[in-house]
Parts: structure tokens; C-alpha cells; sequence
């Protein structure tokens, strides 16, 4: 079995992850945060070691200022909702995930002013062209790091520099890059950053948060969700501080160990050594696809712009018959369609009908490229 | 033999409670993580013990490593 839906869900995952969760259900168990028992503080060191790892990885100061969601959603729906008011204008890019347009086009209905800036076929953002779009009204732009459909890296260090400059607020959907790319939220100018836990970080499901840059105060980012916290119970209002104020309810603490073991992992590795070899597998892969008649990639074919998430179609297919052949034949896994980003596939040229995707991840090898290769080379071919 | 003086922070929260159990570690000062006491707070969080012969010294890794606390109190 080849498994290339890396940009989905990563698989499989260090045994360290499945360790780490193990040792928690069979070990520790209980509620971090609350009870002050061994057990209980044991569980809370677990979900701050979970911070402090994210914290280094991303080169964020205080690791109290990693706040923990579910995924890199809701994360973005907390940033997004929690920031933005009716009369605010908001930039974002034509490249986006629902995960940010969605909210964004919710948020236009209720007097959120919003420009999509147009990127060009292969996916590449000009930075000239966020800044023209800034008015006195804009509080905040919006980027992806690097698209989940063409795997095109966006220019975000050069828009958080003319963003910071503006003295906007800079929110990154770091999804297909948290554990794949070097960040660093300092150089970066990236004030809020998106991220799950269950991609390129090597953690499950479940799993993701919002890293606060310090320029951001507590008190302007409004929370998703209000709730028990195992802090101020005398009071039935909110707490005001980090992270408490986001993290309202049992947090997912089996997952959080999991996703700790998988950072250690990544920062074990160097996120530039994991790069390395998934663009060596990418390399490969544009290598052999672009080689094919009949067949047409999608993103930059330079392997500096772009990540391991590889788009492209056969001449005459649909991507979904393609990714069901792949499967059935092959044992190749695969994903078809729009991959939750409409606009990115408008921007393309491959709306409605979407595209096959293939993403690689740090437990692919190039002999499993060379498979799948000569899989879409029968496939293309008609046999 | 004479009883230790203990004294105790409480903080915003459990989360700055280990954030302060880490930089007191990082310092070797001894501390332990307790429920808060019930005459301090009514709150049902977490409370760092330390030795009191250890105040200084604590208060000094804690701003070292830009970890505020509420409250200190003689147990």
C-alpha cells in the first residue's frame, strides 16, 4: 500500500505518537488543569510540554500563548471571529481553503468588508498586490502558507514585513506547512498562526491550536467558546488571560500527548532535513508527471516555491476515476476532487471538476514514486 | 527537630502554575504542585509550596523567566 494523503491526514506516525497516547490512557488518564492531584498535574505537565514543544518549533516566547483547538478550523474560525467586527475590512488571497473562506464569506454578510487578492495560475501571490488593497479600515490580513491544492508556497515573510509595516494584524493558515517548512513567527511578522496537529506534525486527529504573537493583547480576540476552565471558578464570567480564556473545556489530553511526541519528533529530525526528503520525493514526482503526455500539473515546478502536495489531471478523466483506479489496481491512496478549496481550483482552472492529488510525506520513499509513477503512466496510457 | 516553613503562590491559573513549576525546577528549587487552600482562594485550581527559607530566590527565577504570579502566602 502506498499512502500519498499525507496533506490530509499524515500516516503513518512515529511510534512514539502511538507510545506517548498509550502511556497517557494506561498511566495518567485524568483532567489537566483541575483537580490538583498527581494524576491530574501529571496530565497538565503533558499539555504544557505539548506548548513549550509548538512554542520552540515556531519561536514563539511564551508557551502559555499556544492556545489549543481541534484542528487548524476552528483554530482560524477563533482568530477570524474573535478579531474581526462589522466596519472591519479583511485581505485574503484567491488560494484560500474554505477553512478561511468560509468564515470570511460568513462574516461579509454581518458588515466585515473582505478583498480577495487574485493570484496567478500556478498559485503565486504578489505581495504588490496586498498592499494595494490596504485601506484605513484593514485590521487584518489573512494568508495560507502554502496552498492544500498546488502546494505553492505563499510570500508570507514578505507580506508580514509590508502588514507589520501598515501596523495590520498578520494571521497565517499554517496547515500544510506546521512541521513541513521552516516558521518563525518573530521574522515572519505573523501575529496569529493556524496550525493542526495531525499533518505535517505527525500527531492525530483531534489536535491543532492558535499561537498568539505578542503584539496581539488578550483582550482583543474574543473567544469561540466560554466555559469551565479549572481556573476563577468563583466566577461565572470568563478568565481574561492565556490560555484559559480559549480553552474552555476538557482538552483532548490523550491527543495533546500524542501530538507532543510528534513535535518532538519533527524538532528531533530538523523540519529542514523532513523537507529535504519530501522534496527529493517531489522532485521525482514533477519530474515524472510533467514527462507524461496526457497529463497536466497543476503549481510551480520550482521546488523552492512550493511543498510535497503535487495536483494534476489526466487528459480525458475524471480525477475521481483516476483516484478510484489508483486505489483498486494499485493500492495507491490518493485524493480527488476540490479538496475543500473552490477558490484555489477557480484560480487554477481545474473548478468544477477538480484535480488528482498527490502528497507525499516523511515515510514515502522514492521507490513508492517510481510505483505510482508507472501506475499513472498504465492509467494515462488507457491499458 | 524544627518543622519547615512552607509559604505558596497562586497564579491565574494550572497552566502558569507549571509554567512556574518548570522555571522553579530550571533554578533547583524545590516546589510542589497542590490544590489551592481553601482559605487562600475559592478557586479550584492548582498552587505552588515552596520552602519559605527559599522566598528570594524563587521570586528571582520567576522574573527571570517572565513568570508572574497573584498572591504569595505563609502556609
Amino acid at each position: 500500500m502506498i499512502y500519498f494523503d499525507n496533506a490530509a491526514t499524515s500516516f503513518p506516525k512515529p511510534p512514539q505518537v502511538v507510545e506517548a497516547i498509550s502511556h497517557f490512557l494506561t498511566e495518567i488518564g485524568a483532567s489537566p488543569g483541575r483537580s490538583a492531584h498527581r494524576l491530574s498535574i501529571e496530565a497538565g505537565r503533558i499539555v504544557y510540554d505539548a506548548r513549550e514543544a509548538l512554542a520552540e518549533l515556531f519561536r514563539l516566547d511564551d508557551p502559555l500563548r499556544v492556545v489549543f483547538s481541534a484542528n487548524a478550523t476552528q483554530s482560524l474560525n477563533l482568530a477570524l471571529r474573535g478579531l474581526l467586527r462589522p466596519g472591519d475590512h479583511v485581505i485574503t488571497s484567491s488560494m484560500e481553503h474554505n477553512s478561511v473562506m468560509r468564515p470570511l464569506r460568513a462574516l461579509e454578510r454581518q458588515g466585515v468588508r473582505l478583498t480577495v487578492v487574485p493570484c496567478s495560475s500556478a498559485g503565486m501571490l504578489d505581495p504588490v498586490d496586498v498592499e494595494r488593497g490596504i485601506g484605513a479600515d484593514t485590521r487584518l490580513v489573512v494568508l495560507n502558507h502554502a496552498s492544500n491544492v498546488t502546494g505553492t508556497l505563499l510570500p508570507v515573510r514578505a507580506v508580514g514585513r509590508l502588514v507589520r509595516e501598515h501596523g495590520l494584524f498578520f494571521l497565517v493558515d499554517a496547515a500544510q506547512t506546521a512541521g513541513c517548512y521552516p516558521l518563525d513567527m518573530e521574522a515572519d511578522h505573523i501575529d496569529l498562526l493556524a496550525f493542526t496537529g495531525h499533518k505535517g506534525l505527525l500527531g492525530p486527529t483531534g489536535t491543532g491550536g492558535l499561537c498568539l504573537g505578542s503584539r496581539l493583547r488578550v483582550d482583543e480576540l474574543e473567544p469561540l467558546m466560554r466555559g469551565g476552565t479549572g481556573s476563577r471558578s468563583e466566577m461565572e464570567e470568563q478568565p481574561d488571560f492565556v490560555p484559559d480564556k480559549y480553552e474552555s473545556g476538557t482538552p483532548n489530553t490523550l491527543g495533546l500527548a500524542g501530538l507532543e511526541a510528534g513535535v518532538r519528533f519533527v524538532l528531533e529530525k530538523g523540519v529542514s532535513h523532513m523537507r529535504g526528503h519530501e522534496m527529493e520525493l517531489t522532485e521525482l514526482l514533477l519530474g515524472g508527471l510533467t514527462s507524461m503526455d496526457g497529463v497536466t500539473v497543476y503549481g510551480p515546478l520550482d521546488l523552492k516555491q512550493r511543498t510535497a502536495v503535487v495536483s494534476f489531471n489526466i487528459r480525458g478523466m475524471e480525477p475521481s476515476e483516476v483516484a478510484l483506479r489508483l486505489d483498486e489496481e494499485y493500492d495507491i491512496m490518493c485524493r480527488p476532487g476540490l479538496h475543500c478549496a473552490p477558490a484555489a481550483h477557480k484560480t487554477i482552472g481545474t473548478f468544477p471538476q477538480g484535480t488528482v492529488r498527490f502528497a507525499s510525506g516523511f515515510y514515502n520513499s522514492a521507490r513508492e514514486v517510481e510505483q505510482a509513477l508507472a501506475a499513472v503512466r498504465a492509467i494515462a496510457l488507457g491499458r | 527537630m524544627e518543622q519547615t516553613q512552607h509559604g505558596v503562590l497562586l497564579f491565574h491559573s494550572t497552566n502558569w502554575a507549571l509554567k512556574a513549576e518548570k522555571a522553579a525546577k530550571q533554578a533547583s528549587i524545590e516546589v510542589k504542585l497542590i490544590p489551592t487552600p481553601r482559605h487562600l482562594s475559592s478557586d479550584c485550581g492548582t498552587a505552588l509550596r515552596f520552602r519559605w527559607q527559599d522566598r528570594d530566590a524563587l521570586i528571582q527565577a520567576l522574573s527571570e523567566r517572565e513568570v508572574t504570579f497573584e498572591h504569595m502566602a505563609e502556609l
